[in-house]
């Protein structure tokens, strides 16, 4: 087997998938169901309903805001209870629509047979229609970044796209909502992804998964091997050395086809290639063949001292509390609530906070793991530079933040940053180093827009 | 329930810590202190248990009632580290007094002026070495003969002439006959070789091999530094010997005096060496090279401490030149 992987830096952390073997469970309905307007990147969605309307399955209630946005659909039927403001994934109070949920009436027009839709069986579906439908439907991308599917798929005029890579690596510890999708829905997922690359008129697909999970590698190579083999399309399994950050987009393009994206503001597609999560591609099969608009997900409830890890297949706008005492409850003590793994996920404040459309795991860190260690000076051991999979030198980019020294961390290139902790994770002094490099990050890209923004109106 | 605890990711940190690079270093020096025990008995004993001794005390001296900190220092090991090392650097029948003046350079002058732990420009043991060469010229460079292991070893020890003055000695009368008096390869690589002696910490290039292996497969160090260092000097010392034969041997060279001490563990100090593989490949073949020029044509016999320390001094313009290859330089493959 010819195992690939990236070729700059990379950490090894403790893998923890503690629910690889729990198949999916269908969760409860949630008494009320929480729709934050901005689950997306891109401008928030904007309301189209109203208190006391009645609400099905799949009804849209809010449409995009702008391009770069999503619809939202309702995934519980029900009355609107208001529309209002709730804490969410950032902390902060955003505004959001709650549905009280009565009973569970699907729009008529959803295909809820489980009867396996292929792409031949559909002419009808020109690339347009295809893209319209991903773009009605509210897809995102489902690995956490939440970036709207349809525009990736229609590359501005500079680049051309010649392969779809399916993100099927799942490096951050502890979550397993991929491989448990991959392990159930192995056919739609690459019909998701003759539709991706159908879309994006190439013929060309690869999906890139770690060799912790060969069940999925095994099962996958043996359905493409099915599923390609008489068709114009070529889609190729890639075996993918166990190393974090490869789920990174830039870092899985350079493992499978050993090309690397330049310094922003260049994207994957600028070296042909499109990256789509492999919830995407579930969700873009249900979106065009089945006529479902994104409303719920595969998400891993996960802690080491949780009573069960599960995963399940939930209803978004269901608070976590929920997910949380389905597998028997918050751990006693302290805890962190992560949205998403332990290496890039967010601490949340709430318990309440819903599950959106890119919350791919609810992690809980018990005990002493869930605080932090005080920090040492530097020992300046330069593990952080090997460890940086953008090839940045984090210590200085660190104690540039530090001093304030904005005009050297650009051209230290802080913005090439993609915030995977790999630095962080591995200071054997404990330092915050991307704390630091955050801000500094935030600040040089504040200071490259308010210079763009001089340089036009000149 | 208790309450939620929230800050910005990682969530996750590795095992490593400040303390298991630095014991872990001290670990890989084990091999090297038990064979200086085993060829200078008390001797070595004394010198390494009072370096050790003088530069943790001092530590902690300095923070509490220097600098006033609150939180010692010492524990992490680092300045066991800086005293083992001094001590190795050290003939093993040098006065307690003495020694105690190497701790206050090294840690006093080479270490805590610059702010302690990680601030330090100089390798902290080179540092003390160094002021003791100048300013003991005598005691620093007279070498008690192996085996002398009693107390007399330490109090009036008889003193030999060093593999590296007997390869100077051949440059200086241009006659290669003399280069015939040092031991053979096998002697020098076990530091076995009684009518000859050394600092008694690198005497034994086996040894210090051994802790450069535990070090490596620890992942403490990387091999750019000993790599290159070794390298370079078997290569120019390997071209000298071509060119006239009263220049040794590249393999004697190699084995001989502080060169294995220097390249695997005084090079590598984290704080003072170069933060990208490449500054660290320049920075070894630097040091190689300046090596190779004072050993050979300056006036001290040895020259690697001197050419570790003159490095030291470019490592910041180092890690101002060289950077890593950013993502996106990497050219494309199939």
């Amino acid at each position: 087997m010819n195992i690939r992987t990236f070729r700059i830096g990379g950490i090894h952390p403790e893998e923890n998938k503690l629910s690889n073997d729990a198949v999916t469970q269908v969760a409860a309905l949630p008494k009320q169901a929480i729709f934050p307007l901005s689950q997306h990147i891109g401008a928030p969605a904007k309301p189209v309903v109203a208190k006391g309307d009645k609400v099905k399955v799949g009804t849209l209630i809010a449409e995009a805001g702008g391009f770069v946005s999503a619809p939202i659909f309702s995934s519980v039927s029900g009355t609107v209870f208001k529309i209002d403001t709730a804490i969410d994934a950032t902390g902060y109070r955003k505004p959001v629509i709650i549905i009280n949920v009565e009973g569970d009436e699907w729009e008529e027009s959803i295909d809820r047979s489980d009867k396996l839709e292929i792409v031949k069986a559909h002419p009808e579906l020109t690339p347009e229609e295809i893209v319209n439908r991903i773009k009605a439907a509210g897809v995102v991308g489902m690995g956490g970044a939440c970036f709207p599917t349809f525009i990736k798929l229609c590359p501005p005029p500079t680049a051309k796209a010649e392969c779809v890579i399916i993100n099927a690596v799942e490096c951050e510890p502890y979550i397993t909502a991929d491989f448990r999708l991959m392990m159930e829905h192995a056919d739609e997922i690459l019909v998701g992804l003759e539709l991706l690359m159908k879309g994006a008129k190439v013929t060309k697909g690869y999906i890139g998964i770690e060799t912790n999970k060969m069940p999925a590698i095994e099962l996958l190579t043996r359905k493409c091997a099915e599923a390609f083999s008489a068709s114009e399309y070529s889609v190729e399994v890639v075996p993918l050395k166990q190393r974090y950050p490869q789920g990174g987009e830039k870092q899985l393009v350079d493992a499978v086809i050993r090309r690397q994206v330049p310094a922003p503001p260049a994207i994957p597609v600028n070296v042909g290639a499109i990256v789509q999560n492999v919830g995407t591609a579930y969700a873009v099969y249900e979106a065009v063949m089945k006529n479902k608009p994104l409303f719920e997900r595969y998400t891993t409830v996960t802690g080491k001292r949780l009573q069960k890890p599960s995963n399940f297949l939930v209803r978004m706008g269901t608070p976590m509390k929920d997910l949380i005492d389905a597998c028997g409850g918050m751990p006693e003590g302290d805890n962190k609530l992560l949205a998403g793994g332990p290496m890039m996920g967010k601490a949340l404040t709430s318990v309440e906070v819903p599950i959106c459309k890119g919350t791919n795991s609810v992690t809980i860190i018990s005990g002493e793991e869930a605080v932090r260690k005080e920090p040492n000076p530097c020992i300046r051991c330069a593990k952080c530079v090997s460890a940086c999979p953008m090839g940045l030198e984090p210590y200085l980019l660190a104690k540039l933040a530090a001093v304030k020294n904005w005009e050297r961390a650009e051209q230290e290139d802080v913005v090439s940053c993609i915030e995977c902790g790999s630095c962080q994770f591995t200071c054997p002094a404990h330092r915050p180093l991307l704390d630091n490099i955050r801000q500094a990050k935030t600040t040089v890209m504040g200071i490259i827009r308010a210079r763009a923004a001089a340089a036009q109106k000149k | 329930m208790g309450k939620l605890i929230v800050s910005l990711s990682p969530h996750a940190h590795g095992t490593d810590t400040v303390e298991r690079n630095m014991y872990g270093v001290i670990i890989a020096l084990l091999p090297a202190l038990l064979v200086s025990f085993y060829f200078f008995g008390i001797g070595s004993a004394i010198v390494c248990a009072t370096s050790v001794a003088a530069c943790v005390l001092l530590e902690w001296a300095i923070n509490k009632f220097m600098l006033k900190n609150e939180r010692t220092t010492i524990c992490d090991g680092s300045a066991v580290l800086t005293g083992l090392l001094l001590g190795f650097n050290l003939p093993s029948n040098l006065p307690i007094w003495i020694i105690i003046i190497g701790a206050i350079f090294a840690i006093g002058v080479g270490k805590m002026t610059f702010g302690g732990l990680g601030n330090n420009l100089f390798n902290p043991a080179l540092v003390g070495r160094a002021a003791l060469l100048v300013a003991f010229p005598a005691q620093m460079t007279t070498w008690p003969k192996e085996g002398q292991l009693g107390l007399n070893g330490y109090i009036d020890a008889e003193t030999g002439a060093t593999p590296l003055s007997i390869m100077k000695d051949a440059i200086k009368s241009g006659d290669p006959s003399v280069l015939d008096q040092l031991p053979d390869s096998l002697s020098l690589f076990l530091g076995n070789h009684p009518d000859g002696a050394g600092a008694m910490g690198e005497i034994c290039a086996l040894a210090l091999l051994l802790g450069l292996a535990y070090m490596l497969w620890k992942k403490i160090i990387t091999w750019h530094i000993p790599v290159s260092i070794i390298g370079t000097v078997f290569i120019f010392a390997g071209l000298l010997h071509l060119a006239n034969p009263a220049y040794a041997d590249p393999i004697s060279v190699i084995l001989t005096g502080g060169l294995m001490l220097g390249a695997i563990f005084m090079a590598t100090d984290y704080v003072t060496s170069p933060m990208t593989a490449n500054g660290q490949l320049i920075y070894g073949v630097a040091i190689g090279f300046l090596t190779v020029v004072i050993r050979n044509w300056g006036a001290y016999p040895e020259g690697m401490s001197f050419a570790i320390l003159i490095m030291n001094a470019f490592t910041p313009l180092i890690n101002n030149y060289v950077k890593p290859k950013r993502f996106g330089e990497v050219p494309a493959q199939n």
